[in-house]
């Protein structure tokens, strides 16, 4: 295959044209919501398909959402709950992970079993009982409720994902440590957990949107003006001012930006995070 | 590895079993029990045995919904597996061709769509394919096409076929991605083998790569199964809790947070929401056991 890039031959032409074509199908519905948030109403209706120009620029929709306090508390909820749920899956995941992998016991088989049943089955099917726990917890419409939920719904995978980066640490180091006499709890957390920091960042860009993106347990377990997530905030939003434009395009724009935003950072860690899933 | 049990184990696991049995696992099987309770017009719980799933499948209006749901959720998962999946390994063939031009670019912006919200994806499709904003009805009389437009989204013929296509366009870069991983795992003296040969690259994607990620098209399926049959926040978004016009998007996922939670003219029923829960995990275990046991044992084995 020593062809030399310039050649055009017709199955290039079709691996371009085709690649093109799809980036174009990918990119220019999230394309045409930005462009038309930064224009005046009349602009959004007269040539939706146009770029915003200085007569037709406005940020009147901008101006519309954030003027209101309660999307930078949902904003704040969103980003509480997710970090709550990430710093407690990673540190419960990375423990049970490393007691899984590390110490041979009885019933260890079983609880890897029972672990992985929670990766296939999804946990919206309890919800009828989850709810009725929360009632009787008295968490209902709190952050709280959303964090246990979300962390009983990420530990199974950033388990099996951990196991996986666990089994491959040296055993001469663990070892080295012992002789040296040094605490089990210490190994895990100045040994181990440092040297599988990569995996332990893959595992949370993977957990993290799923979660940042969730409608349905905030619809359920926190729909309370003060606990709303930027999704069910969203949801409502454009809900209820479906006639007003600006300030649906400027919520939409508002909403995409930290999810692209955070792409651009880690794209590389969760793509890795799927192909160690996909090729076991 | 070391040996024994000791209290370490146990301050390591018990956080990590503790958060996922209470609000996991032991959750799902309270529902499966919950199922076999029903509750009377004063909130008072009994006993009934099967009687929810009596009334499900054998009254006429339950059944009926709960038929239309099942059947437009295989619908919505068909349309997955059609047109989905296909464009997915399209995709991954033409990224993991050698000296293709831009490859990571392109991987990075089709996976984009998939880590939007849900919700987010269905209100700009909405705003697209409105007839008020007519940017469908420009862009398709670009093309000369512009008696082809309808208001998909609000007609019953179609509406279902749109959200599903919609879904489609947000997902696919999950299967182009898990396929993408497996081409690229092919050793490369494989296909530098064929190609020596003179074999094309058309056969060697069919002869040589294809029949080499069957698991990984086994695994899209599965994932594609248990995703569609657990569907909900598109529907809603869209066409709110009703799944109008009509039903006729009405999914398990839908009809499961109607029954379960209210809405509108429906009253709200716990335990027949348990017992609908039941039935959709019941489907889904058939999909995943169906998988585990026929499917990935014999893929696996063709694989090696």
């Amino acid at each position: 295959m020593a062809q030399p890039l310039s050649k055009i031959t017709p199955s290039r032409v079709f691996v371009h044209a085709t690649l093109l074509g799809y980036l174009l199908l990918a990119m220019a519905p999230i394309l045409l919501v930005f462009m038309n948030s930064f224009k005046e109403r009349t602009a959004i209706f007269d040539d939706p398909l146009a770029w915003p120009t200085p007569e037709t620029f406005s940020l009147v929709g901008y101006h519309k959402v954030l003027g209101r306090s309660e999307v930078w508390l949902y904003f704040g909820n969103s980003f509480t709950v997710t970090v709550a749920s990430l710093f407690f899956i990673l540190l419960f995941g990375a423990m049970a992970a490393w007691a899984l992998t590390e110490y041979k016991f009885q019933g260890s088989r079983w609880l890897k079993l029972f672990f992985a049943f929670g990766i296939m089955v999804p946990i919206r099917l309890g919800t009828v009982s989850i709810l009725q726990t929360m009632v009787s917890l008295g968490l209902v419409n709190t952050l709280t409720a959303l964090v246990l939920v979300y962390v009983a719904q990420g530990l199974p995978l950033a388990i099996m994902i951990l196991s996986e980066f666990m089994g491959q640490v040296p055993s001469e180091l663990k070892d080295a440590a012992r002789c040296d006499g040094i605490d089990e709890f210490r190994i895990f957390f100045q040994v181990v957990v440092p040297l599988i920091r990569p995996a332990i960042a893959t595992v949370a860009v993977f957990t993290m949107v799923p979660i940042w993106n969730d409608l349905w347990f905030p619809l359920i377990l926190a729909p309370s003006e003060k606990t709303q997530t930027i999704t069910l905030g969203i949801q409502q939003f454009v809900g209820q001012y479906a006639t007003d434009w600006n300030a649906v395009l400027a919520a939409l724009a508002l909403a995409i930006i930290p999810v692209v935003v955070l792409y651009a950072l880690f794209s590389r860690q969760l793509i890795r995070g799927i192909t160690a899933g996909a090729v076991k | 590895m070391k040996q024994g049990f000791s209290w370490r184990v146990l301050v390591f696991i018990t956080p990590a079993l503790l958060v996922y049995a209470v609000f996991s696992a032991l959750p799902l099987l309270d529902t499966l029990r919950l199922g076999l309770y029903s509750t009377d017009e004063n909130g008072l719980r009994s006993f009934s045995g099967l009687a929810n799933y009596a009334t499900i499948l054998h009254d006429p209006q339950w059944s009926a919904s709960f038929w239309n749901a099942m059947l437009n959720n295989l619908k919505f998962f068909g349309i997955h597996m059609l047109v989905q999946n296909p464009i997915g390994l399209l995709l991954a063939a033409l990224l993991s061709l050698r000296k293709v031009r831009f490859a990571t670019f392109y991987r990075t912006v089709f996976f984009l769509p998939t880590l939007l919200s849900v919700v987010i994806v269905g209100f700009v499709w909405q705003l697209i394919l409105s007839p008020l904003w007519g940017v469908s009805e420009r862009l398709l009389g670009w093309v000369g096409l512009e008696s082809w437009f309808a208001p998909w989204l609000g007609l019953e013929s179609s509406a279902l076929t749109t959200l599903s296509l919609m879904s489609v366009w947000q997902f696919v870069g999950m299967p182009m991605m898990l396929i993408y991983a497996a081409m690229i795992a092919i050793p490369e003296d494989v296909i530098e083998a064929a190609v020596v040969e003179g074999a094309s690259p058309w056969r060697i994607f069919y002869e040589i790569r294809l029949p080499l990620i069957l698991p990984t098209l086994g695994l899209v399926t599965i994932l594609t199964f248990v995703a569609n049959f657990n569907a909900f926040d598109l529907i809603y978004t869209v066409k709110g809790g009703l799944a109008g016009p009509n039903y006729s998007t009405d999914i398990l996922g839908t009809l499961f947070y109607r029954t379960f939670f209210g809405y509108q003219s429906q009253v709200a029923s716990p335990t027949m929401g348990a017992a609908v829960a039941t039935l959709m995990f019941l489907v889904i275990l058939l999909g995943v056991g169906f998988y585990f046991l026929l499917v990935q044992r014999r893929l696996q084995r063709f694989a090696l």
